[in-house]
């Protein structure tokens, strides 16, 4: 086994040599959890302002279930959608099983409630502001949840990013439902686990600097639209 | 029943119609009007009668219940106990024909511009106005601006053009010219005496006694929750009835 600095050394001329499997890796990673994270906000960003906005019986209950399925262990969720899309599950005549689609699925799932506990807190505070205003208006309640959509776009864009580094990050649901299978489903984090059990440090090494400097990214980026709308008041 | 309006309805009722075929909402009648919190009576038993148009100014000391009012007349909240009818129709129903300008204006993280596009857009009018509603409060030049950068008396103008867009029957204002300058406090009362003159119905809260003194036709005087004192602002401003409109305009502190 080589020693920590060499495997880094290694690690670092591969990122730099421009592999083709390396970055099929990471490019299949972004589609997957990109994907799953702009599905999960179509779900979860509705669902989060209707429950902003309403007051029913069994709302606590709710947010209780709501912020408990945050915490959704990645292996649990990979092994619903798994049985859901087996050729004998009830999904099972998609044949999305072993494919980039189940995998999609499957983080979609696991990120839906982060979403939709996340943008519900930040547009209950919201809409706390405005509501007065709202009822004097006399909005719809689709109206009203537009517009705390739009206004709340800039703090909504944490909540994305909040879903994509859980799904980016995760391993658990993507390993059952993708298979690891090389040039099909092989994701950062399921090449991550592969090449670590192998052996292969420095291969295992370069994904997971890929997948910290892509995590640091996309923060930064996100934070700058975020300063750059704050200064022009609009949050 | 017999108050049903006596309006004939045209055979095909076209949305520009609407509010002509709309039985008015005045005169307005409260009675036995109650708000309680925690034990302690905010509102306490509100006996009231609006006429159709013109101005009427409430005044009060702090506290008195004025805003707590004027979002019960408005249908924002339920009363504890008591009765509002915008001639037979319930506050809450009234609420859509009326606008009210808050005492601290709430404006959405937009442009000044986009603040009136929703509102036109939301309530089914015509986006075309926007443009002379922002010039007639004087906001035109600011259009483009984010209106959470608005100064204090602008976000003013701000809510009370989007207040005007929604052709109200009843303009509740709930201190609308607090923070303003002078020059800005006439241009409010301007375009509010403008909107009087068109047919609203014009509710307004201030505790600046010249100023209604200049938008008055009559006075209901708060106090402890309650009406001290309803006139005729000839009547109200030379020879206040209650002890306590008297010691409020002497300038002496009422509690
Ligand atoms: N939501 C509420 N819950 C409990 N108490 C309230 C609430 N809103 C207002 N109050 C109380 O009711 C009283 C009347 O409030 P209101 O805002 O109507 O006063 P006001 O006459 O408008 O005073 P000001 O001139 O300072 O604006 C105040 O003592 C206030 O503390
Ligand atoms: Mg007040």
């Amino acid at each position: 086994m080589q020693s920590i600095g060499e495997a880094f050394h290694l690690a670092l001329s591969l990122v730099l040599s421009g592999e083709a499997d390396l970055y099929e890796i990471v490019g299949l990673s972004l589609q997957v959890s990109l994907s799953a994270t702009l599905l999960a906000c179509a779900l979860g960003l509705p669902i989060g302002a209707l429950i902003a906005v309403s007051r029913f019986r069994g709302r606590g209950l709710v947010l209780i279930v709501m912020n408990a399925l945050m915490g959704l262990p990645p292996v649990v969720v990979g092994l619903l959608v798994y049985l859901y899309l087996s050729r004998s599950g009830p999904l099972g005549f998609l044949g999305l099983l072993y494919t980039p689609g189940a995998m999609i699925f499957a983080q979609t799932i696991l990120i839906v409630p982060i979403v939709a506990a996340l943008s519900r807190q930040v547009l209950e505070d919201l809409h706390a502001e405005y509501a007065e205003q709202f009822r004097s208006l006399c909005l719809t309640r689709w109206q009203s949840i537009g517009a705390l959509l739009w206004d709340g776009r800039y703090a909504l864009l944490t909540v994305g990013l909040a879903g994509f580094g859980r799904a980016v990050a995760e391993v658990g649901a993507v390993i059952i439902v993708g298979g690891n299978i090389d040039h099909l489903t092989r994701v950062m984090t399921t090449a991550i686990a592969l090449e670590t059990s192998k052996g292969d440090l420095p291969l295992a090494l370069a994904l997971g600097i890929i997948l910290l400097v892509l995590a640091l990214g996309v923060n930064a980026g996100v934070q700058s639209l975020r300063m750059t709308a704050a200064r022009q008041a609009h949050v | 029943m017999s108050d049903l309006p006596i309006t004939a309805v045209p055979p095909v009722a076209r949305p520009r119609d609407e509010a002509v075929m709309k039985r008015p909402l005045l005169p307005l009648r409260v009675s036995g009007l109650r708000l309680a919190s925690g034990g302690a009576a905010l509102l306490d038993g509100v006996e009231l009668s609006l006429a159709p148009g013109g101005c009427t100014v409430i005044m009060g000391p702090n506290g008195a219940g004025k805003s707590l009012l004027l979002k019960m007349l408005h249908g924002l909240l339920v009363p504890g106990g008591g009765e509002v009818s915008w001639n037979g129709t319930p506050a809450a129903q009234a609420t859509a024909r009326q606008a009210l300008v808050f005492q601290k204006p709430v404006l959405l993280r937009r442009s000044v511009a986009a603040n009136l596009d929703f509102v036109l857009k939301a309530r089914g009018r015509d986006r075309a106005r926007r443009d002379a509603l922002l010039r007639e409060v004087g906001l035109l030049h600011k259009a483009r601006q984010p209106a959470r950068l608005l100064s204090g008396g602008e976000a003013q103008r701000l809510a009370l053009a989007r207040a005007l867009a929604t052709d109200p029957e009843v303009m509740f204002l709930d201190e609308p010219t607090a923070s303003l300058d002078p020059a800005s406090v006439l241009v409010i009362e301007r375009i509010v005496a403008a909107a009087r003159d068109r047919g609203t119905r014009i509710i307004f809260v201030t505790h600046d006694v010249g100023q209604a003194r200049r938008m008055a036709d009559e006075v209901i005087f708060l106090h402890r929750g309650r009406v001290a004192e309803h006139s005729r602002a000839d009547v109200f401003f030379p020879e206040p009835r209650s002890p306590a409109a008297r010691d409020y305009l002497a300038g002496r502190i009422v509690l």
